[in-house]
């Protein structure tokens, strides 16, 4: 009977073609999983599907929501992506977002009259110096002591929220209202929009020439060699002379420091003021982002793009179909594990078994 | 002064219990060589389960099991893709806990209305009035039952070593006649079961209801431990009583009035950074399991 059923077996060259069938079968995958909960949500999956991804593409006006909406996730996507690429697998880059709008915020809040042309670069500033700052700790634990990573950049992401709280509940408190949001920032704190009359700011411009920058780096410099080197061996790059401690600790800042710009450009962009919803998950999506845009700049940036179209259309969803708006993060999440999941049997084919042979090998 | 510090002592057997039976999952599955950093999502998926089930049926109980049956297959979900498949396993772990915190708080919103979510029966203290030893059933059960049976299956069954090896050495286990794929989807499997075990218990004996971000990285405190405690049981046990100690202490803590200065997310916040410091004191040097985070395949 097992003899029947094909053997899986490592290929050599890949085909041109296979990638993009095999991430083909995984959109088909999240779609065919996700059909069930939509209609027990009430609704038609093919309905809902034509909301998330067209529906925002149809009109000017939405389709630059879309782009408001991925700038948080260009920043966190790129932040992870620099990261893993060497290696050091900051799962961090949430606590590093809210570090950087918190950074953002001590220059809106006690520096108010700061005139327009120095305001927003100071506070961008303040807000990369917090979100590397943010990242130190792990950063040296890493390096000096070898403690991992994962762990310890995970747990600031809970300290992180509750140091936001604490700031709005405590000293930051909004001095008329009372709620838990700080006073609104001096005027000069706005960030200019990108597009005339849309809301979409000038962080857009910002992720997109930072991801170019990115790309330039990891492409064409010695740094983005020995970083790539460090990310796919770090004994063979340490043979050849590199100094593995010092890339992982720079990119772990930089890491950091791109999250923290993300968050502080979140908050100038949109209200320039701090919320406790300041990130609503950017940092976590931003591992989505990075591992389905391949670690690369360019990816993340497309990747971060789709998923502000689903969010823009999970939202639309939300008030015309009635749909949870969460179904917007399942698709995210899903994606992510069945294109992972495809993509490993991109180094493999299927043969038939041989006959008369006792079975060797395969799984 | 006495009655403060047995109501600490008993807070810090409560708080320590889903972060002791969580830990024990993650320990189970890392002694194996799989990092599950779907914990915080098993976890929350354990604490809405039950709650649901607890909700639609009336009994505590059958959402317990239901919690159970949840991470059990959560579990599995996470082995097919890290021992089926290979996927790398930072990444099959976060974006297992990412789909299931997700899925919990669709369904949260669907059945619920994501407004306020009603109140569950929930399960009794037993030996009320009585200082520390007034406790729910399952702390006994996790201190008294779980811990010890799990530190004597890994290091007294055969099932247990060969648990270990395939977490040390797959190749030398497979040579040897142990199904490695096997025994790492068992491992996965009570790992999974524990963890929502944990989480049930948030819902179902602490709280009696849900909330939005109920696990609130705990999953993650949980991972710290095992490592922490250098993936031996009794270690957990006292990882597990150290953060709870400190989290009972700062809930005593923000009432006196010697401490009304201090911002309540600070205290919050003080349990994590102990756990931090835990680690970057005792954790250098630590051997990893031989083949953490290593997929195997037959060559």
């Amino acid at each position: 009977m097992r003899r029947l059923l094909p053997q899986l077996v490592l290929r050599g060259r890949e085909p041109r073609w296979l990638a993009p069938l095999l991430v083909l079968i995984a959109v088909t995958v999240v779609y065919a999983a996700t059909a069930g909960p939509i209609r027990a949500a009430g609704a038609n999956p093919a309905a809902a599907y034509e909301r998330y991804v067209f529906t925002p593409l149809t009109n000017a006006n939405s389709l630059t929501e879309v782009l408001l909406a991925a700038t948080p996730l260009i920043f966190t996507g790129l932040a992870v992506a620099v990261a893993f690429r060497s290696g050091y697998f900051n799962i961090g880059a949430e606590g590093q977002f809210l570090a950087g709008a918190v950074g953002v915020s001590v220059a809106g809040l006690y520096l108010p009259d700061l005139p327009g042309p120095l305001a927003v670069p100071t506070a961008l500033l303040l807000g990369v110096g917090a979100g590397v700052l943010w990242a130190l700790l792990p950063a040296l634990l890493r390096v000096r002591f070898g403690i991992d990573e994962v762990v310890t950049t995970l747990l600031l992401n809970p300290v992180a929220l509750l140091g936001v709280q604490g700031l709005l509940n405590g000293p930051w408190r909004n001095s008329e209202s009372g709620f838990p949001v700080t006073d609104d920032f001096g005027a000069g704190y706005e960030m200019p929009p990108a597009l005339p009359g849309a809301r979409v700011h000038f962080g857009i411009v910002i992720a997109v020439a930072l991801a170019l920058v990115i790309w330039l780096v990891m492409s064409r410099t010695a740094t983005g060699v020995r970083v790539r080197a460090v990310g796919l061996s770090p004994r063979a790059a340490g043979f050849s002379g590199i100094g593995v401690k010092r890339v992982l600790f720079r990119s772990a800042l930089v890491s950091g420091g791109i999250a923290g710009l993300g968050g502080a450009c979140q908050v100038l962009g949109v209200g320039q003021q701090l919320t406790n919803e300041a990130s609503g998950g950017y940092g976590y999506t931003g591992i989505v982002v990075a591992t389905l845009g391949a670690l690369t700049a360019v990816g993340a940036v497309l990747v971060a793009l789709l998923l502000g179209d689903i969010t823009v259309g999970a939202q639309n969803a939300s008030l015309v179909l009635q749909l949870p708006p969460q179904m917007g993060d399942i698709i995210a999440a899903a994606l992510l594990l069945a294109v992972v999941s495809v993509l490993v049997l991109r180094r493999y084919k299927l043969r038939r078994r041989p006959r008369h042979t006792t079975e060797v090998g395969a799984h | 002064m006495d009655l403060a510090y047995l109501a600490l002592l008993g807070a810090m057997l409560t708080i320590a219990t889903p972060l002791l039976l969580a830990a024990l999952g993650e320990l189970v599955c890392e002694r194996a060589g799989l990092l599950n950093l779907g914990i915080e999502g098993t976890m929350y998926a354990g604490a809405f389960s039950g709650f649901a089930v607890a909700h639609q049926t009336g009994s505590p109980w059958a959402g317990l099991v239901a919690a159970l049956v949840v991470g059990m297959v959560a579990g599995l979900f996470v082995g097919l893709l890290t021992i089926g498949l290979g996927v790398n396993q930072h990444v099959a772990g976060i974006g297992t806990t990412l789909l299931l915190i997700a899925s919990c708080d669709f369904i949260n919103r669907l059945q619920y209305g994501g407004g306020s979510v009603p109140k569950v029966p929930k399960f009794e203290l037993l030996l009320k009035d009585t200082p520390v030893a007034s406790q729910y059933l399952l702390t006994y059960v996790a201190f008294l039952v779980i811990a010890p049976v799990v530190f004597v299956t890994l290091r007294a069954t055969g099932f247990g070593l060969r648990l270990r090896a395939v977490g040390e050495n797959p190749e030398a286990a497979d040579a040897a006649g142990v199904r490695v794929a096997g025994t790492r989807y068992a491992a996965l499997a009570i790992g999974g079961t524990l963890m929502a075990a944990g989480g049930a218990f948030l819902t179902l004996a602490l709280l009696g209801s849900f909330t939005l971000n109920i696990t609130n990285g705990r999953g993650w405190v949980c991972i710290a431990l095992v490592i922490f405690a250098r993936w031996r049981v009794i270690p957990v046990v006292a990882g597990a009583l150290l953060f709870a100690f400190v989290d009972a202490l700062q809930l005593q803590l923000v009432i006196t009035s010697a401490f009304s200065g201090v911002p309540r997310e600070v205290m919050i916040a003080l349990p994590y950074v102990v756990v931090i410091v835990a680690l970057a004191v005792t954790g250098r040097n630590l051997t990893y399991p031989g083949a953490y985070l290593q997929p195997y395949r037959r060559s």
